[in-house]
């Protein structure tokens, strides 16, 4: 169990762990284990992408009807704002090591602003597919692009999007845990490991949606 | 036989402190603790249960296989319990096995740490796999998936049988293998005492490290994968049904793109122990060190670069059948390297026949008969002939379940005097080890002959011709059963009533044993610094223990 180590001027100081010797070691590991779990997260999508290039090269001109039928402007505008929320979650982890957490927490909810704007086009636009009848695998009924090709390339853009649409939600969820820590003050100078962890997780997401946005609206 | 006392055995680090069974008392403190040698030992109690439970299933089997036709259960009930059995033994059986039970209990210890990097995910891994193996076996149970372990389509997107919730089971206990090699190797590259450079790291923590690798990088593309075939079942997505425009031969790809790797992590976690057993027993250092550490490192990497053998027969071209078929002959030298590595450190050395070391013995035998025919069956025109015959499910029971199976008791064996602080009958766990091995060859041979002469895996029933290799296999398989049951008592008994065993009863020079009987609750009372290797030999007990000081 943490045992706490202050020092009394610290607003917020970093707990020190039983197994760890000195808080270095303790932030080197946290920060060890984020990017080995994120080597994870990074397969877990490589299936996808795995497929979608087998498939890409089966039904290739399918697969480029299918890219030119989504919104490339919902798709780009989405991507805009995950590179933004991506540039506040940095300043404000940026605002942490600076000692100013109430600052970091608002950097905070205008990232978790964007998140949920991100899904709600999102949304947006799988309202538009499903008015088309365009839905995932044999309940496909979309008569304009009605070839096996086109149906599994929606299967696969379902699958994909739908896939990192639940790690947005679960970033989103870890940002505000966070947004809510800021603004309690638990996190300061030299107690920023957490803001960070949580920060990759978030640019995480953002990477995969950077190769997510050519394969599925911008490679016809 | 390891009960006197040797001298020396006082705790080195300080004090007498309590020990961890002692240091917190009533449920809550178990269910609760974040100390990885409980976590250890509640992993040992549900995967043993689970080889109880997967090995029940294996006797049914093999009950049925009696007599060509019916002979106990109906062919669906056949279907489904083959099916439990693999999935049972493959991955709430085998792959948490030795990382889970040894790994957690040793491994942060080996490395001179206090406990792991991240002591409350190393908790949460315990839970998520209990309510992985909940849900897995509740679903098999209920809606009995017929498809075997593998869940090849198109069967089993069309089997009326439910899939998806068994593969929610199964992806659920691919979440506790990503916490646990998270943990592991985190913990691994972090928190090394000083002293303990990579060329000091214990051979089982290079073992378990590589697995861990694996695990990580591997399980969660089976675990989207068999989501996917659930998905196809259920929602027919199509991604992998030929009517939708899928390609079945896509999920075999990609379902072996972890399942062949995760082999290596069933057999790496056992080359740890193996390595650690025959140091100790041999009483000398590894004849090369690097060569153990790094085919172990090796295997682990060229392992994901073998599952099209997998495929010879599904379709693929001659090239990559020959470059698939020459990746997993590399892993055969990996392998050929730890074998005659062991075997030079044997030479010269002053052997003590203990359990573990016997259990090293029928390793051996397993591990190299099962590995070459291993290389056998990775030539395209042989594999042709043996393709989904038992010859196959005997290779794999041989490398795999006998490599795994003998590691772990091997360990059970080695590690029980430091996990419980107690010896155990050496007699009868010599005697139950020769039953266990002789059980496994009644099994598994007559498996290879029955495939070579043609004998198809998975049938229900057979031409009456192959009677007589079968009745010897379910004669072994009750035998393997008797003496797993017997071992498991032995340890049982042991627990209760076995002599108190002393701080190093094997006279090692891993780092485990430097800690007291039982170890306290956080191994060391200040971090070590340790300035010697783990096999020392050339060093008295004396100096092994002067180079271990806990100042800071």
């Amino acid at each position: 169990m943490p045992e706490s180590q202050p020092p009394a001027e610290q607003l917020a100081p970093a707990r020190l762990a039983m197994q760890f010797e000195d808080l270095e070691k303790q932030t080197h590991a946290a920060h060890f284990g984020m990017w080995i779990f994120l080597a994870s997260e990074v397969l877990l999508f490589a299936g996808l992408f795995a497929l979608y290039a087998s498939y890409r090269a089966v039904f290739g001109h399918e697969f480029s009807a299918g890219v030119a039928h989504n919104n490339a402007v919902i798709g780009t505008s989405n991507t805009a704002i995950l590179l933004t929320s991506s540039l506040l979650v940095a300043l404000s982890v940026y605002a942490v090591r600076l000692d100013r957490p109430t600052m970091a927490g608002r950097l905070l909810l205008g990232a978790i602003a964007l998140g949920l704007a991100f899904l709600v086009l999102k949304g947006v636009e799988y309202t538009q597919h499903f008015h088309e009848g365009i839905f995932p695998g044999s309940a496909y009924r979309f008569e304009e692009l009605p070839q096996a090709g086109a149906k599994m390339f929606f299967t696969l853009y379902f699958l994909t999007t739908g896939l990192h649409a639940i790690h947005v939600t679960a970033g989103l969820v870890v940002l505000g845990w966070l947004t809510w820590g800021c603004f309690r003050r638990r996190y300061g100078a030299g107690n920023d490991t957490h803001i960070e962890l949580g920060g990759l997780y978030w640019h995480l997401v953002d990477v995969i949606w950077i190769f997510l946005w050519p394969m599925l609206y911008l490679m016809h | 036989m390891m009960a006197h006392e040797v001298e020396g055995t006082a705790p080195v680090h300080g004090a007498h402190e309590v020990d961890y069974l002692r240091a917190g008392a009533g449920v809550r403190s178990w269910l609760l603790t974040t100390d990885h040698k409980r976590i250890g030992l509640m992993f040992y109690v549900l995967v043993v249960l689970m080889l109880l439970l997967g090995g029940a299933f294996a006797l049914v089997l093999r009950t049925e296989l009696l007599t060509p036709g019916p002979t106990v259960i109906s062919a669906a009930i056949y279907n489904r319990m083959f099916t439990l059995h693999g999935v049972v033994m493959v991955w709430l059986f085998m792959i948490p096995s030795i990382p889970n039970i040894f790994g957690n209990f040793v491994l942060p210890i080996m490395i001179g740490a206090k406990d792991l990097a991240f002591p409350r995910l190393n908790l949460a891994s315990l839970y998520v796999y209990a309510i992985g193996a909940v849900v897995t076996l509740a679903a098999t149970i209920a809606g009995g998936a017929d498809t075997g372990w593998t869940f090849y389509p198109p069967y089993s997107t069309t089997t009326p049988a439910g899939v998806l919730p068994v593969v929610i089971g199964i992806f659920i206990l691919g979440v506790s293998s990503i916490m646990t090699a998270v943990n592991f190797i985190a913990t691994t590259h972090t928190m090394r005492a000083r002293g303990i450079s990579w060329g000091r790291v214990p051979l089982f923590v290079w073992a378990i490290y590589s697995t861990s690798i694996i695990m990580l990088l591997a399980t969660p593309v089976l675990g989207l994968t068999i989501l996917l075939v659930g998905l196809d079942h259920v929602y027919h997505f199509g991604v992998f049904d030929p009517t939708l425009g899928g390609d079945p031969v896509l999920f075999q790809h990609l379902f072996w793109f972890y399942s062949h790797p995760a082999v290596y992590i069933m057999v790496l976690p056992a080359l740890g122990v193996i390595s650690e057993v025959v140091c100790t027993f041999a009483q000398r250092q590894p004849a090369s060190y690097w060569a153990i550490a790094l085919s172990s490192f090796g295997i682990a990497l060229i392992g994901f670069a073998g599952w099209g053998h997998h495929m010879f027969v599904a379709g693929m071209s001659e090239l990559d059948a020959g470059i698939f078929g020459a990746f997993s002959m590399f892993i055969a030298i990996f392998s050929a390297i730890k074998v005659f590595t062991w075997v030079a450190t044997l030479h010269r050395g002053a052997i003590q026949f203990n359990t573990p070391m016997l259990y090293f013995f029928w390793f051996l035998f397993l591990f190299v008969f099962g590995g070459m025919t291993g290389v056998a069956v990775a030539t395209q025109s042989l594999d042709v002939h043996w393709h989904d015959t038992y010859f196959v499910v005997a290779h794999f029971h041989f490398i795999m379940v006998g490599g795994t199976l003998t590691a772990f008791l091997a360990a059970a064996h080695y590690w029980f005097p430091k996990m419980f602080g107690r010896a155990y009958s050496e007699p009868m766990g010599l005697l139950t080890s020769f039953g266990v091995f002789l059980g496994f060859i009644l099994t598994f041979l007559p498996q290879f002959l029955a495939g070579n002469a043609g004998m198809p895996r998975r049938y229900y029933s057979y031409p009456a011709q192959y009677q007589w290799l079968n009745v010897l296999s379910t004669g072994g398989a009750y035998l393997l059963a008797g003496a797993l049951v017997l071992a498991l008592l032995n340890l049982l008994i042991a627990l209760r009533w076995g002599p108190r065993a002393s701080a190093n009863p094997w006279r090692s020079r891993s780092y485990e044993w430097m800690t007291p009987p039982i170890p306290p609750e956080h191994n060391f009372p200040v971090t070590p610094v340790i300035d010697r290797g783990p096999y020392d030999y050339h060093l008295t007990e004396e100096e092994a223990h002067a180079r271990v000081s806990t100042a800071r």
